[in-house]
């Protein structure tokens, strides 16, 4: 009987959703019990209570949580925007705390990072506001206007070159803040929200404009966001802070087919609904004794429908689908069914037991 | 007794000379203070306890003491930079001392509506203070400086009007002592409409430079 999660993780390392688990050993960014204190007059804050995981190198790793867990302190310690109170953050094998203004400095070029306000300068065109950190590290200008010139053709932006920023939308503004952020070649990308200020359609094209900046310049994301949408739509990884803790960390398919924590359900519901609709427990109450309603949970191609169907087969019940929603994670399909089966009492406990051996968290709703 | 028009190009020549120079020392000394009370502030790229709160005090000091006093007052200090404290020359130090402090708050102002993330962008692009002052702060508010510079030359040439006090010369001066003390009101007449005429000139100037660097 409690065989669901040994299952479950089989299912998952079958299909392992990309390819490139193997190396994904180096470490890009290590947080090793990293602590912020914010103290004013008034009073303290502490915005990170001891964070410690890893993101590793090809990793899309997100980082989700409420307004005011600490999400954006932590992830201003990467380049030291905000200095950790204690504990280590570590680049590319260096401590960021213990470098001297000069190293930092050439670390942030190795670090690219965009905002949920893009933070572009007003006043320079588009082509301009790219080749900005190409200047600062004094690049000849015949390196510069190649350099941007690929850039902006990446994002899609070659005819806005000489446009400034408030001729341009939301969704362009990011593209931009894009391809300024990768103009230093960097082998990390920071995203504060990039997403936040935008509307669903510009926020999958920015996402899939990120999956592509992943594997096509083969850089590390380490991103923030409060919409677990955007995980489940780019992320590999997941890290759930609550309070300035990270109370969940994992593979994204895991945290999705088995949040451990209220908070961590609260944020797959909200992308894979599994509350069962109210119309759901009339009919129970009308067939109370004739039939049995189950949800399953089923991760992969081989399970939930299929199964459904065998049941018909196998078992002289019925089986009705009272509720689904399906949705795919990394290109996994992933979701809830609730299903009546009608029959008699031994056959349907027959199909209940066929159903737990299956790929699939089946649990009978009481 | 009418003023003659040799003494109106004279006082248009000390007018604009008094103005011309005082401004080009005073947009220096405005500009370098004005950015350092902005940097040097809490939580900015170069804070500085010290000189924040140095500067903020005597700034304000300066600002509050009016011009006419502020002329008397620095006489020698004026007689040590110029070697005199009578003329036209002598006119430009407490001009320069009165405008600068002035010029500061102005830029400090402009200044300090960079959006602080513009900031945070440049910094994490690894961008040391000097590029961020010159690259990111005053590049965008190059607008705004512009038009907080033609405000202040416009106080200027009011302030000139006074610099009859120590000998100074100017258009002011001549409305004051021939217009106002004579009674001849041709001379009000025209020393305020070549007034109208300079100001309007300089403030129309001021916007169209504006405009053109904002680029909009
Ligand atoms: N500069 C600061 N000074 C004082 N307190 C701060 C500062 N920055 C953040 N805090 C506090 O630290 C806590 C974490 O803030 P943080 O901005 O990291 O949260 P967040 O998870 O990014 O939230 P949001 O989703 O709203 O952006 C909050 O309580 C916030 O008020
Ligand atoms: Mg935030």
């Amino acid at each position: 009987m409690g065989n669901g999660p040994s299952v479950l993780e089989a299912s998952i390392t079958t299909h392992s959703p990309i390819g490139i688990q193997n190396e994904r050993n180096t470490s890009v960014v290590e947080f090793h019990d990293v602590h912020k204190l914010f103290t004013s007059k008034e009073k303290t804050t502490v915005a990170l209570k001891g964070v410690t995981f890893t993101v590793n190198k090809g990793d899309i790793f997100g980082v989700i949580g409420f307004s005011g867990a600490g999400k954006s302190t932590l992830l201003r310690t990467v380049n030291l925007l905000e200095r950790p109170t204690s504990g280590k953050v570590i680049v590319g094998g260096k401590d960021v705390t213990k470098l001297s203004v000069a190293e930092l400095r050439n670390t942030k070029k190795d670090i690219g990072m965009i905002f949920q306000q893009f933070h572009l300068l007003e006043t320079k065109t588009v082509f301009e506001n790219v080749s900005m950190p190409l200047l600062l590290s004094q690049t000849p200008k015949k390196q510069i206007q190649d350099r941007v010139f690929e850039l902006l053709s990446f994002v899609g932006l070659t005819e806005k070159a000489k446009h400034y920023p408030d001729q341009l939308s939301g969704g362009q503004k990011q593209r931009v803040g894009i391809a300024r952020a990768l103009a230093t070649n960097p082998s990390i990308l920071l995203c504060d929200e990039a997403t936040s200020a935008l509307d669903p359609e510009t926020t999958a094209s920015i996402l899939q404009l990120l999956k592509r900046v992943n594997k096509e310049y083969n850089i590390t994301i380490l991103m923030i966001t409060h919409e677990m949408n955007v995980i489940k739509e780019v992320c590999n990884r997941v890290a759930v802070m609550s309070q300035g803790e990270v109370i969940e960390l994992g593979n994204v398919l895991d945290v999705f087919a088995n949040p451990q924590t209220e908070t961590a359900r609260n944020f797959v519901k909200s992308v894979v609904p599994d509350n069962i609709p109210p119309g759901v427990f009339r009919i129970l109450e009308a067939n109370r004794g004739k039939s049995r309603i189950f949800k399953i949970q089923f991760i992969g191609e081989g399970s939930g429908q299929p199964m459904i169907s065998q049941v018909a087969k196998r078992f002289k019940c019925d089986a009705n689908v009272l509720f689904g929603n399906i949705t795919e994670l990394q290109g996994i399909p992933f979701g809830n069914l609730i299903v009546e089966l009608q029959g008699s009492e031994p056959e349907i406990s027959r199909a209940y037991q066929f159903m737990l051996q299956q790929n699939a968290i089946v649990k009978e709703i009481l | 007794m009418e003023v003659s028009s040799a003494q109106v190009v004279q006082a248009i020549y000390e007018t604009l000379y008094m103005v011309g120079v005082s401004l080009v020392f005073a947009t220096l000394i405005g500009l370098s203070l004005g950015i350092l009370l902005v940097v040097t502030r809490k939580g900015h790229i170069l804070e500085n306890q010290a000189v924040f709160s140095t500067l903020n005090p005597i700034i304000n000091v300066l600002r509050s003491v009016p011009f006419i006093i502020l002329l008397v007052a620095i006489i020698p200090f004026t007689r040590l930079i110029v070697g005199t404290s009578i003329g036209t020359t002598a006119a430009i130090v407490p001009l320069v001392i009165y405008t600068g402090p002035y010029i500061a708050r102005l830029v400090e102002n402009s200044l300090l509506e960079v959006n602080a993330g513009i900031i945070e962008a440049a910094e994490a692009m690894g961008a040391t203070p000097v590029q961020i002052i010159f690259r990111f702060l005053i590049p965008e508010t190059l607008g705004s400086l512009i038009l907080s510079i033609t405000t202040a030359t416009i106080g200027l040439i009011g302030a000139t009007a006074m610099a009859g006090a120590v000998g100074g010369g100017g258009i002011g001066d001549l409305a004051i002592t021939y217009g106002y003390q004579r009674f001849s009101t041709i001379t009000i007449v025209a020393t305020v409409v070549i007034l109208v005429i300079m100001v309007q000139s300089l403030q129309s100037f001021g916007n169209v430079l504006a405009r053109r660097i904002r680029r909009k």
